[in-house]
């Protein structure tokens, strides 16, 4: 199978190339992405990519892969390519690129800093531990899963035009997990932080947030509701 | 916190809600003039006059005007820090998106001023 990387090394490389190889794949499995980067790597030691856990935990491998933006570790290659096709992998778009696969997620830890993602409770501290009921716990479903890997801010049209501005799908979604979190005191701190024309409010509402991430979560509700509490809030 | 001197207002919830509002009064007004229009057989210029002629008419028209200018302002300032920025541009960036900006203001200033002297000479 013909595996087309970008190759890009800024010390050495005056442009990035899109460089083809040739992957022997196994007959009778159907691999990963992930699996196919390591048959290419032992071809070519100096691909360069992210990789750690291999289970879609970690969020390491984020990529783009055949123009869709997924984590390589638990993309199958049958949801991918079509017999006969070309794979063809890309680095996340938007972000700098350090090396070939690896890019620098600076500006998108930076946006997700932004938000506070840590619980603010200004009250005393109970004995034991700040309790919530079992319906208040519930608002965090679908939130708190976020592993950080920038698939869905990388593929935002409005993260790749202010991404020094617009906190991008990541960063709210993890905003709202904490507005929605029945410990958290700072609410009207946070929503303050958030009312200016750039930080929610560049969400056109497209969803190709929703569409690639990895893990089935939903940033462009997340955003609707932080709108609406916003809305509450200010009028 | 983003801050801009060049946005209406400086709340991005103010921009959104205008941009609804005046969106839902542009609706209201291309359905009441599409309905005058299908209603009316014979639409001459003496039916269009007196359609205008009406204050309730003006009014609505007014108002219409100045929601169409705040929705221009808030699509074309949108677009000017999308597009016109430093990412795109480099140091240029500035320069070329206040001379854009200046440059749909004015527009737009003088379509308003213009659709109200229309609309008042009728």
């Amino acid at each position: 199978m013909l595996v087309s990387i970008y190759r890009y090394n800024p010390q050495t490389d005056d442009k990035p190339v899109m460089r083809d190889i040739e992957v022997e794949i196994p007959g009778g499995k159907d691999l990963m992405i992930l699996d196919v980067l390591e048959l290419a790597k032992r071809k070519d030691s100096s691909i360069a990519y992210r990789r750690s856990c291999r289970e879609g935990v970690c969020g390491s491998d984020g990529m783009n892969m055949n123009g869709r933006n997924g984590l390589a570790c638990i993309t199958p290659l049958s949801d991918t390519v079509k017999p006969g096709q070309k794979l063809v992998l890309r680095p996340l778009p938007g972000l700098p690129v350090i090396r070939d696969l690896v890019v620098d997620m600076s500006i998108f830890y930076k946006q997700y800093e932004k938000v506070k993602p840590y619980l603010i409770n200004d009250e005393p501290p109970p004995t034991i531990e700040r309790l919530q009921s079992p319906e208040d716990r519930a608002q965090l479903d679908g939130l708190y899963e976020c592993i950080l890997c920038a698939c869905c801010s990388t593929n935002c049209p409005s993260f790749w035009w202010n991404p020094d501005k617009f906190i991008g799908p990541a960063g709210l979604l993890q905003a709202y997990r904490f507005l929605a979190d029945s410990r958290d005191t700072a609410t009207a701190e946070r929503l303050a932080g958030l009312n200016d024309p750039f930080s929610v409010f560049r969400c056109r509402g497209v969803m190709s947030c929703a569409a690639v991430c990895p893990k089935g979560l939903n940033p462009t509700r997340a955003i609707g509701h932080i709108r609406a509490m916003l809305i509450r809030q200010g009028t | 916190m983003v801050s801009r001197v060049t946005n209406l207002g400086r709340s991005g919830l103010f921009h959104w809600l205008v941009q609804r509002f005046s969106a839902v009064i542009l609706g209201a007004y291309m359905l009441c003039i599409l309905g005058s229009t299908l209603l009316s057989p014979e639409m001459d210029y003496a039916h269009w006059q007196a359609v205008f002629d009406s204050n309730l008419m003006r009014v609505f028209s007014l108002i219409t005007l100045l929601a169409l200018c705040a929705h221009a302002w808030i699509g074309m300032w949108t677009v000017s820090t999308d597009y016109l920025t430093d990412l795109q541009l480099g140091t240029r960036a500035t320069f070329i998106r206040l001379l854009f900006q200046a440059g749909c203001a004015l527009l737009i200033a003088v379509y308003m001023l213009w659709g109200i002297q229309i609309l008042w000479s009728i």
